[in-house]
């Protein structure tokens, strides 16, 4: 076994120097009866072998690289420069434990300030943390926190909501009992969130760019939630938008929570991705997660230690701020190595690039007949409103090698009214044949 | 009249129907550096025994606990701005709150300092 | 020593990022964008967002130099007890970058994903064998999610047959891990906690006399947080699921029996595997990991949504549960398929024979620890260990080091800490998990730098650990003034004010 060092002399060797009779010997808590079941799996495997057996369920996938692809709905395919995958594979990084031991963690430690500024400045925000698992569970800690601050017991899911983030934020709010309400699903973005807060709701979380693609000025949202006791809480699902539209710090939220997968993260068939989560200074003592903060060392040199840590559950146990253990590190990390080689001008220019794509996209789908353009506004995703059904035409489509969007339908199945609608995304990586593809196979599986 | 203590280290002073409430000298040497509390707001009504303020180290937190009944009538806002005042008057100038007492009477359950020492001490 | 430059040989001071930023620097070449007519409804971004330029070698060297100041499994022994530091093949770094798995959308049509469904249910095969469980949730993102998870199908269960409103309590042992009560709570449930008896284990006596109509849930862990196995597992199982309740086993240390027992057996009724430990994904400097949860058949029908179905057209995938009883969701999409890959990768290497393996040596690792320190430190409790190896901080009584110095002295001897102060039933805890991946002499040399740490001590050397370390990139760090004042991100005003002081 390459992974194993002991030889069975050693065993021998050791078991002796412990004075046990047997390995078995030191399992003598465990009733006999159940010792050593009979386990029904293959034998150990060498490189080679297991290669081969993942390998050959990889080649069962059609990779987004591999077809015309435009998919979003919360993950979206950018082009990750070659240094990020280099530095997160450094072993420094990639098999550090938490920085529990601030003075041999500074790496990690710094890396996090680093990012947690990051995270601040493209929210628009004061503070960040250190991050969360994803997007979907940031906004339910969202809601769980505004929760805690407002001690109200209600909270405003708006329609144009992503609907896992939805679900995610129900199974948490639920189960401590606060009352959701859902408002129905907003395809133009008409919707009046105002009207919907009462004096038991801690907050209004809303997404921009919305599910269906909308942009939408949170301003007016951010008064009347100030104005009613309320907080406002800001979803972004595609965090390459902050490049390019009004930041939700900008326009009043008090939490923003986005989903950071876009830079430095692959697609990875949903996971693991990187929770941003943003707020006010005011409100960082209900924060969940891990903080990094700035503090000296005994010879006076500036260094960093994960602080404020009373929050958390090895504290706080049942009265912490989330049951939140770890963060997401290492595609944190990838995030904030992305953003550091983009910089100002290059972030500003990658979201150019994408808003120009869609803009792009979306006339040349102008020319297919059966397919409309929901969206008056959008940043690199949009909503078609085709005329029958739009499952199983991505099905008849993926037959022909085209990843043609996201049916609205798989992620909300029981409303007829949204069965027809199609999320498609252009973003920096898509090509003009990509573009040709998709209209020209649009048009004849909807002739 | 001299100070009185909780099993929970809080300490508490009574000035006619008024009483002051802070943590013992013992817990703050048990704490350590206090980086944070957070105090009730005024106008709280409180029971004896409820949760009314926070007080925190880097590695632990503690509730602090009204040694009495009453409504919170003043809170001590220096041990907010510089929590290492606890650390160094945690007896007398970092008090925490004041309380107008509705059961007085509840004082008598209360050790004295010499009850609280030899408390402290076996703990 | 001090030098002109401040760096000190290989170990660079490197400033922040937003220190060596320039306008008009950038490490990324990208296209100018074509001149369209803006579709963003008039909210372009319009003020700086203060972001640094950097070319691409300003970026690397910074980030290089930011990794020399970390430890690592791959440069030496990583102690932490209840953390399972082991080594990180390779081979799995390299499986889940194939682009069949890192380049593939979780909303593409399921016709396109075979691959990735099958990897799934694979993973979810050997979970539910080496664990006799009757089903798996996947899609947890750590284990204190897996502990959600598994709390709220025991939650809905008890919805299930009406007694979500009387069952409001879960007993979580005194020597628990933070996140079982955090987790409770977030559950919706109160905590009350069980005693440790004298020998390290649960109070069962204590246990049982909890135990009633108002108890939803037990929380154990096993091997517990002091490393040791719970002889009276079944015992307890079955006096939980006599009193209405279920039986939540913390997986944080399977590492010590994966393929020894299974927890099905021992009458578990729902339990986490942390992936990242026993199925050796990397930590990452602290995520992300994986959590998910192996359930009994009584709470299978509540596991969340997705999961994957075998159909006559390949493999499927249930997205939506709404009217069965299911939990719901807990997160986005599928789960943390990069972590599942890679453990599935672990595990077909290692096969079933040495899985057995693993838990073996691992527990034969931490024993030799236990027994090559025993006259020099003191054990937290008489006889064998599992895969952990417990001591108090009596060793240390009288010579003025504390655990934490200690431990900060081994920095300085070119180790890694081991878990301190935890559990907290033990007085200044040194916990110390070797695993299975450490080599006899390897730990031959840390066993010999402990013992004569612990002889320094001894012999009133309390200066020098008070001191350390004095080798690492930085001295003790001042946590206090970390939270008194919190500084959590650079701003350009308090940078020149730093550099005019």
């Amino acid at each position: 076994m390459r992974y194993l060092p002991l030889t069975p002399a050693d065993r021998g060797h050791m078991l002796a120097a412990i004075g046990a009779g047997s390995i078995d010997a030191l399992f003598g808590d465990v009733p006999k009866a159940m010792l050593n079941p009979a386990i029904d799996l293959p034998p150990h495997q060498g490189e080679l072998a297991v290669e081969r057996m993942v390998g050959a369920m990889a080649a069962r996938n059609l990779a987004a690289g591999a077809a015309p692809f435009f998919l979003g709905a919360g993950a979206y395919r950018h082009h990750v420069p070659a240094a990020v995958d280099h530095l997160i594979q450094r072993s420094e990084f990639l098999t550090s434990y938490t920085p529990y031991q601030p003075e041999i963690s500074q790496g990690t430690l710094q890396m996090l300030f680093e990012f947690q500024t990051q995270v601040a400045a493209i929210a628009g925000m004061e503070i960040a943390n250190a991050s969360m698992y994803d997007g979907s569970t940031g906004a339910a800690e969202a809601v769980t926190m505004a929760a805690r601050l407002t001690r109200r017991k209600g909270a405003v899911l708006s329609g144009g909501l992503h609907p896992h983030y939805r679900a995610a934020i129900a199974t948490a709010a639920e189960a401590i009992g606060l009352a959701l309400d859902r408002a129905p699903w907003d395809v133009e973005a008409r919707e009046d969130l105002a009207a919907r807060i009462g004096p038991d709701t801690a907050c209004v979380v809303v997404q921009n760019p919305g599910f269906f693609g909308q942009v939408r000025d949170l301003a007016p949202l951010a008064a009347a939630c100030r104005a009613k006791g309320a907080l406002l809480v800001a979803v972004v699902t595609e965090v390459v938008s902050l490049g390019a539209v009004a930041a939700p710090g900008e326009m009043g939220a008090d939490i923003v929570v986005a989903e950071g997968q876009g830079l430095g993260n692959p697609l990875g068939f949903g996971g693991p991705y990187v929770g941003l989560f943003a707020t006010k200074e005011k409100y960082v003592r209900q924060m969940p997660g891990r903080l990094c903060g700035q503090t000296v060392d005994t010879e006076g040199r500036r260094g960093w230690v994960l602080t404020l840590s009373t929050r958390e559950q090895h504290i706080r146990r049942e009265k912490a701020t989330s049951n939140i253990c770890t963060n997401a590190g290492l595609c944190a990390l990838a995030f904030s190595i992305h953003l550091a080689l983009l910089g100002e001008d290059g972030f500003r220019r990658l979201a150019a690039l994408n808003h120009a794509a869609a803009v792009g996209l979306a006339e040349r789908l102008g020319a297919v007949k059966k397919a409309r353009l929901v969206n008056d506004s959008f940043f690199n995703e949009f909503a078609l409103r085709l005329d029958r059904p739009a499952a199983p035409v991505v099905e008849a489509l993926a037959k022909r090698g085209i990843l043609a969007g996201v049916p609205v339908s798989r992620l909300i199945p029981d409303d007829p009214k949204l069965a027809d609608l199609l999320l498609v995304t252009a973003t920096e990586t898509t090509r003009d044949s990509d573009v040709d593809a998709l209209v020209q196979g649009l048009g004849e599986v909807l002739s | 009249m001299s100070l009185r203590f909780t099993k929970d280290h809080e300490w508490i002073k009574r000035e006619g129907n008024l009483a002051t409430i802070g943590i013992s000298e013992h817990a703050q040497g048990q704490l350590g550096d206090v980086v944070f509390v957070e105090l009730p707001e005024v106008g709280r009504v409180l029971k004896q025994g409820e949760a009314a303020a926070v007080v925190e180290s880097v590695k632990a937190a503690s509730d602090v606990y009204a040694p009495v009944s009453g409504k919170v009538v003043e809170v001590n806002p220096a041990v907010v701005a510089d929590p290492a005042l606890v650390n160094r008057a945690a007896q007398g100038d970092g008090w925490f709150f004041r309380l107008e007492l509705s059961q007085p009477a509840e004082l008598d359950g209360l050790m004295d300092a010499g009850a609280y020492a030899a408390f402290a001490k076996g703990e | 020593m001090k030098t002109l430059t401040g760096h000190r040989g290989l170990d660079h001071e490197e400033g922040l990022l937003f220190e060596q930023g320039q306008a008009g620097r950038s490490g990324v070449d990208l296209p100018t964008p074509p001149s369209v007519k803006p579709r963003l409804g008039g909210l372009e971004r319009k003020a700086p967002i203060g972001l640094p330029g950097l070319s691409e070698p300003q970026v690397i060297r910074h980030f290089v130099r930011l990794s020399r100041k970390n430890y690592a499994i791959d440069a030496g022994i990583y102690p932490l007890g209840s953390c399972t530091m082991k080594h990180n093949p390779r081979l799995n770094e390299k499986l889940v970058r194939l682009p069949g798995l890192a380049d593939i959308h979780p909303l593409q049509p399921i016709s396109t994903v075979q691959g990735a469904l099958e990897l799934i249910d694979r993973l979810a095969h050997w979970l539910k064998t080496l664990t006799g469980m009757a089903a798996v949730a996947l899609s947890p993102a750590a284990g204190a999610h897996g502990e959600l998870c598994g709390l709220l199908a025991i939650r809905a269960a008890h919805k299930a047959k009406g007694e979500d409103a009387t069952r409001r309590v879960v007993l979580v042992p005194e020597s628990a891990h933070g996140t079982n009560p955090a987790t409770a709570a977030q559950a919706g449930y109160a905590v009350a906690s069980i005693p440790a008896d004298a020998r390290g284990r649960v109070d069962v006596a204590a246990l049982e006399a909890a135990l009633g109509p108002g108890i939803a849930a037990v929380m154990l862990t096993n091997p517990n947080t002091c490393g040791l196995f719970e002889p009276e597992m079944k015992r307890i199982a079955d006096a939980v699921h006599k009193a209405g309740a279920f039986f939540y086993c913390d997986g944080a240390n399977f590492n010590a029996i994966v393929g020894k027992v299974r927890p099905g057996d021992l009458g578990v009724d729902a339990m986490h595997i942390n992936l990242h430990k026993t199925f050796s994904t990397p930590h990452g400097g602290g995520g992300p990991g994986a959590g998910p949860v192996v359930l009994s058949a009584a709470l299978a029908p509540f596991a969340p949504v997705p999961y994957v179905t075998a159909g006559r057209e390949g493999l499927g995938l249930v997205e939506h549960a709404e009217g069965s009883g299911s939990l719901g969701r807990l997160k986005a999409f599928h789960g943390q398929m990069g972590m599942m890959v890679r453990a599935l990768a672990y595990m077909l290497s290692h096969g079933g024979d040495g899985l057995r393996q693993v838990a073996e040596d691992a527990v034969l690792n931490a024993n030799y620890v236990l027994a090559r320190l025993k006259d020099a430190m003191t054990p937290a409790f008489p006889g064998f260990c599992m895969h952990e190896a417990l001591f108090d901080d009596r060793f240390l009584r009288g010579s003025g080091v504390s655990t934490l110095d200690f431990a900060k002295a081994m920095i300085d001897q070119g180790f890694h800490p081991m878990t301190m102060y935890f559990p907290l039933v033990v007085d200044g805890a040194l916990l110390i998990e070797p695993t299975e991946t450490e080599s006899r002499e390897g730990l031959d040399e840390f066993v010999a730098a402990l013992r004569g740490l612990a002889e320094r001590a001894k012999q009133g050397g309390a200066e020098v650990f008070k001191a350390a370390p004095a080798l690492a990139p930085r001295r003790r760090l001042d946590e206090t003034r970390a939270a008194r004042q919190p500084v959590l991100r650079w701003k350009p005003d308090a940078a020149s004010k730093a550099a005019a002081d």
